[in-house]
């Protein structure tokens, strides 16, 4: 391989989401002390010119690329780790390493009353706390009743709900958004809905919403992005998740955006991963496969793309 | 301790076989009913359901139903639902309660019960109405009724032992702060009483008591009028001392011109294999009555010989 060929994918390896372990290895492992230093002084994004006279890593760089070996590791403990430890683990740091209100959503709404009954036990055994307590004492935005009420729920899960209640809920939050309040989230009847509801009834809310309106009802939310993002986990994930990979793949913002890839595919890897594969080219007129060859390296970007290919073979 | 008397290995077949033979002909032999299921624990009962259901095709819920009527068809329905339905029922009976619900049940029921038991009446409630306890609740109360009832019956509380000093002292002075702006209804006070585990909530009712030398509870005057004050004093009696406080509800119960059944019955029917042994000692220290006395003088017929029969007597 030409030097300017090898420089590039040694840039790569190193930029992006992973490290590309086989090319710096073949690379990296034959290079003489000439090699390495031509390197550095020509690929600026990652060296800088020390007054002292030499090229000097640049912090920043080290500290990202620390974080990207890491990158493949953390997948693999996530993937491995039982769901209900992984969740509660997830909660903890959206509260304590945040707060990341997103995150406390997602897994508060798009789990099964079950698995999220489950998380919330694997919390008592790892931290000694519910973390309904927790959030209740940690978080002290205007968002905290309606996350505590999030992740406090138990929703029915059966077939049945009502017509005619579904319907008036539907007007209820029509008027709440049309009055425009600013603190939305607070509004009692908006938290009491999205809270105590169970999802096939909120579908219900979400459809009759749309029919009587004429848009629809997370659009609507658009200002308010917890509400928005709570109405999209409880009727339909896909579409957020779908969001979330956007981001998260254009590489806007920060590590958050891309610790997003990796939570995503392995939380939903078995549960509907399908379905966001397919919005996701919907809307982006690429595939996730694609992308993820595109921006991600090595053994890191293996392990995902082996979990999306088992979407594949679901039925 | 528990008050229910009952025999190591009845027959179900044998209950169910004197049962049928009490709805024969005219009339009901409530005697029998009363001599058997008045002496059977949960799974015995539930063992006869089955018996009964096997050899004649029939509910027997459903027979004493149309058999029995007024306190006693109640206190028989009650008694012989499997315990988390019977809840379940309890607490549905409560949130449609006119003119407005009965918050006693939805308290006691999720201070009381440890996180496991209480979830097992909730999938319960849910399995037989279709609805989550939840949402009825939201449903049916606002403001801060709704925020306090809500804020109890959601979370899956911690239960193990820890507790930490530190928190319950730092928690007992904002509730001291609170009570002196007379801020009752704050965030704060529904944030500790609902999302605390019991053994934080009493360590930190304990210290309030220690450090401001009364229990928070003097300040929660019995105001008839706000219902969310007797439903925060409720649940902090019930968290500090449930017999106490069942014992509080018979007293009132028993009292009140027209007495009040369905509490009487919701007691003695939810503790007899549980604790009513506690409560009636409770209740003869504070009365100087004993409980079964008081209820010889304030019910009659077969209900009364019902609810002395779970009380202990043979």
């Amino acid at each position: 391989m030409a030097a300017a060929d090898e420089f590039g994918v040694l840039t790569k390896a190193f930029t992006g989401l992973g490290v590309d372990e086989k090319s710096l290895i073949s690379i990296l492992g034959k290079w003489h002390p000439e090699h390495k230093q031509s390197f550095r002084k020509t690929t600026r994004d990652i060296f800088i010119e020390d007054e002292r006279q030499f090229e000097r890593w640049d912090d920043r760089h080290v500290q990202k690329l620390q974080q990207e070996f890491l990158r493949f590791k953390d997948a693999v403990v996530l993937w491995t780790m039982h769901p209900w430890e992984r969740d509660a683990r997830l909660l903890w740091e959206a509260v304590y390493k945040g707060p990341k209100y997103g995150i406390l959503v997602e897994i508060a709404c798009t789990r099964s009353s079950e698995e999220l009954l489950g998380a919330r036990r694997a919390y008592h055994s790892l931290f000694e706390h519910s973390i309904e307590e927790d959030i209740a004492f940690h978080i002290h935005s205007f968002e905290k009743k309606l996350l505590v009420g999030l992740v406090s729920a138990y929703r029915y899960e059966g077939p049945k709900y009502g017509e005619e209640v579904a319907k008036s809920e539907a007007k209820i939050l029509k008027n709440v958004i049309k009055d425009g309040a600013k603190k939305l989230h607070e509004e009692e009847e908006i938290v009491r809905i999205l809270t105590t509801r169970s999802k096939l009834h909120l579908k219900a809310v979400f459809k009759h919403y749309k029919e009587t309106s004429g848009n629809y009802l997370d659009e609507d939310l658009g200002d308010h992005l917890i509400l928005k993002q709570t109405v999209q986990c409880l009727c339909k994930p896909e579409t957020y998740f779908t969001e979330v990979l956007d981001v998260s793949l254009k590489g806007i913002g920060h590590d958050f955006a891309k610790e997003a890839l990796t939570r995503v595919i392995v939380t939903r890897a078995d549960v509907d991963l399908k379905l966001i594969k397919e919005e996701y080219h919907h809307l982006s007129g690429f595939t996730l496969s694609h992308k993820i060859e595109e921006i991600a390296n090595g053994n890191f970007k293996d392990f995902l793309l082996t979990l999306i290919a088992r979407g594949d073979q679901e039925n | 301790m528990a008050t229910l008397i009952f025999p190591e290995h009845p027959s179900p077949v044998a209950d169910a076989e004197a049962l049928k033979k009490a709805f024969q002909g005219w009339g009901t032999n409530e005697k029998a009913i009363i001599s058997i299921l008045g002496h059977r624990n949960a799974v015995q009962r539930k063992l006869i359901r089955k018996a009964y259901e096997d050899m004649y095709a029939e509910d027997l819920v459903k027979r004493l139903e149309s058999e029995l009527s007024g306190d006693f068809e109640k206190v028989i329905y009650r008694w012989i639902l499997d315990p988390e339905e019977r809840d379940a029922v309890l607490l549905n009976v409560a949130i449609k309660h006119k003119p407005s619900p009965d918050y006693r049940v939805i308290v006691e029921f999720s201070t009381i019960y440890n996180p496991e038991e209480f979830l097992a009446v909730k999938r319960a409630y849910q399995h037989r109405f279709k609805h989550s306890l939840e949402e009825d609740i939201a449903q049916h109360t606002t403001g801060d009724l709704r925020k306090l009832l809500v804020g109890l019956a959601s979370p899956y509380k911690y239960a193990g032992g820890e507790m930490d000093v530190k928190l319950a002292k730092s928690e007992a002075d904002k509730l001291q702060d609170l009570v002196k702006d007379k801020a009752l209804n704050h965030e704060e006070v529904i944030r500790i009483i609902t999302t605390r585990s019991n053994a934080q909530i009493v360590a930190a009712l304990n210290h309030y008591k220690d450090s401001h030398g009364t229990a928070i509870t003097k300040h929660l005057k019995d105001d008839p009028a706000n219902d969310y004050l007797a439903a925060l004093l409720t649940a902090i009696r019930s968290i500090n001392n449930p017999q106490k406080h069942y014992e509080k509800v018979l007293r009132i119960a028993l009292n009140k011109p027209g007495t009040d059944e369905d509490a009487i019955t919701r007691v003695i029917v939810t503790r007899a294999e549980k604790d009513l042994n506690d409560i009636k000692d409770i209740y003869y220290k504070r009365n100087s009555v004993a409980l079964d006395h008081a209820i010889s003088n304030e019910t009659s017929s077969h209900y009364k010989a019902f609810l002395l029969a779970l009380l202990g007597k043979d």
